[in-house]
């Protein structure tokens, strides 16, 4: 979509990034590897002090980008990890030329199949599925795995009667999989029909960054729309935007605090206390399906 | 005969063909079909991408008033405002009402600019959604024409919330309890056309395309070169015929040689043509079956593999689900 365009043109043109974006999209964690200070506030900070605090910068609360592992490790209970769906294998569905070559450099970065990690949990005892996305699998672009295994976690939850939490990041939908990647999203969003007709409850957690296809389906879908901090969701991408409208975008704009302003997201929780309140909602949401 | 022979002999009967007569009408389309099945250069697919695109094109309003004989349009969303660029009301055709929703391009830049070039906002998708829901509540099928470049990126469009607008819509249609039929007129552009095409049955016009991204966008981010777009849309495979092999959609709407713009009557037959022959298979179908039969079909949308051993059948699972609900 054009917003996964924004984003990939940003991360491989070598252009300045768009006024709007504070931090460069390059790998930051890589940047306080090397400089020992914070993108964000320039603020000393180095790795292990910045895994401590979950990512979090200590000064300026910048809420960095973590892998799906990182975010299991934070976020549930040690060793309640189960993963689930890894049966399902990316192919090229349409013969897009060079995409084998760039699923296998996505898979040999980051050791996953492909943008999307299913798997059972435990939050303080309290059982769920998380569907998790990764921005570093091609720019987390949605294509027929990532689209199936997200529906198998939502059909899941339905049939095992539990809530599901996705963590969106993404791009947009993956191109290189032409009409079947645009399809995943009537795709997700019919298996979110079906588990509203099953009123099994839906978590979203939008996290940095959030855009295209993905914002236009399922991330929109939750019962409950919690954003981190800071972080960039929208449909269009900024620069996509500045080029149609020919002017600068306001301070802000697309942000996680913008969107709540806007009315599109019920609560901004920031990583620190995003396994307290998942509980939370978990405990509100389920009592009358314990109940039964 | 070699290809280009084939080009120019259908470039000489297209000429003829203006006088419109059936023999002449059949032998370009097997000529067609003949160059389809061979090999087919990029130029020639972006001809076919550059009469999707035609101005002259028929637009929605235009096709509704060939098929209906009366029609109302239905104005807003009863919480912003109205979008001129996707369009909906209630029609009879052939005594039958029916609802219509679609994107709604100018014939020029002054018509363009009042319907934004058919690029339609937040509002757009929930006067569609509006409607929906109204002809469900009065068992009327819905029928949608899609034609857009896509939503529109603009500042506005995102502090409404295009992206949970057309969410609402992807959801809200696999719900519908009604015959849901759609057909793409010309451009189908990515997240702004599947934000009214999920319907029980689609089509696409002959020369119209289907894409997650326009042949321009990929090109310029996959090639870093915009020129390429001919290229990049025959590597998406965004037109009818793949489309239709993917099992993407149900068929194909002919029109007339030269394209839909040489002749909207007739076209705008061929569409009414397919309503009728639709809606005669989807109106035996109770209501609880037609949004079952249109969840299950997206819910299969997509291509993968699966190893060995691991067979699980997450749609019966569904079905079964469906049968305690
Ligand atoms: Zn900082």
């Amino acid at each position: 979509m054009a917003l996964f365009s924004n984003l990939l043109g940003r991360m491989f043109s070598g252009k300045k990034p768009a006024p709007t974006q504070v931090v460069p999209l390059k790998d930051e964690r890589t940047f306080v590897a090397q400089k020992h200070s914070c993108p964000a506030c320039h603020t000393h900070l180095d790795e292990g002090e910045l895994e401590r605090n979950l990512f979090v910068c200590p000064q300026c609360s910048h809420h960095f980008r973590i892998t799906p592992v990182e975010r299991i490790k934070f976020l549930s209970d040690p060793g309640t990890f189960q993963e689930f769906s890894s049966e399902v294998q990316t192919t090229n569905p349409i013969g897009f030329p060079g995409y084998e070559a760039k699923l296998n450099e996505a898979k040999a970065a980051t050791g996953l199949a492909d943008a999307i990690l299913n798997g059972f949990v435990q939050i303080d005892g309290r059982k769920a599925i998380f569907s998790i996305m990764t921005f570093k699998f091609m720019g987390g672009s949605m294509g027929s795995v990532a689209g199936e295994k997200l529906t198998r976690a939502l059909l899941t939850g339905i049939e095992k009667r539990l809530p599901v939490i996705l963590f969106t990041t993404s791009g947009g939908m993956r191109m290189q999989e032409g009409i079947f990647s645009l399809m995943q999203m009537a795709k997700t969003s019919a298996a979110i029909a079906q588990m509203e007709l099953s009123q099994i409850p839906l978590f979203v957690v939008l996290t940095d960054p959030t855009y295209g296809g993905v914002t236009a389906s399922f991330a929109m879908l939750g019962d409950v729309i919690i954003a981190e901090p800071g972080a960039s969701i929208g449909f269009a991408g900024p620069r996509v935007i500045e080029s149609t409208i020919r002017q600068k975008l306001p301070e802000g704009f697309q942000k996680s605090e913008f969107l709540l302003q806007k009315g599109f997201i019920d609560a901004i929780v920031s990583r620190a206390e995003l396994k307290k309140t998942l509980g939370f909602l978990i405990d509100t949401h389920m009592a009358r399906l314990k109940v039964r | 005969m070699d290809q280009t022979e084939i080009q120019k002999k259908i470039q000489e009967l297209q000429s003829l063909a203006e006088k419109s007569s059936v023999d002449i009408q059949s032998d370009l389309k097997r000529l067609q079909e003949k160059l389809s099945e061979g090999r087919v250069t990029p130029q020639d697919l972006w001809k076919r991408v550059l009469l999707a695109r035609n101005s002259d094109r028929p637009t929605t309003l235009e096709v509704i008033s060939h098929i209906t004989e009366q029609f109302l349009e239905l104005h807003g969303d009863r919480v912003f405002g109205d979008d001129p660029a996707l369009v909906g009301g209630v029609g009879l055709m052939d005594g039958r009402p029916i609802t219509f929703i679609g994107h709604q391009k100018g014939r020029n830049m002054k018509e363009n600019i009042r319907r934004n070039y058919g690029w339609a906002h937040p509002e757009g998708y929930r006067k569609a959604l509006r409607l929906a829901h109204e002809a469900e509540k009065f068992g009327r099928p819905l029928v949608t024409f899609i034609d857009t470049a896509g939503a529109y990126p603009g500042l506005a469009a995102e502090e409404r919330g295009i992206g949970e607008a057309i969410a609402r819509n992807l959801k809200e249609f696999a719900l519908l309890k009604i015959p849901v039929i759609c057909f793409i007129l010309g451009e189908g552009g990515s997240g702004g056309a599947i934000g009214i095409a999920v319907g029980n049955e689609v089509f696409m016009l002959e020369n119209s395309y289907y894409s997650v991204i326009s042949p321009e966008g990929c090109a310029s981010i996959l090639m870093r070169d915009p020129s390429k777009a001919p290229e990049a849309a025959a590597q998406l495979k965004m037109q009818p015929q793949d489309l239709l092999s993917f099992g993407v959609i149900d068929g194909i709407i002919p029109e007339p040689p030269g394209g839909a713009h040489t002749d909207h009557a007739y076209t705008a037959a061929n569409i009414k043509q397919q309503i009728l022959e639709s809606l005669k298979r989807l109106e035996q179908k109770t209501g609880e079956q037609l949004a079952r039969e249109r969840m299950t079909k997206f819910l299969a949308m997509g291509r993968f593999v699966e190893e060995e051993g691991s067979k699980q059948n997450f749609f019966q699972r569904l079905f079964g689900l469906n049968k305690k609900n």
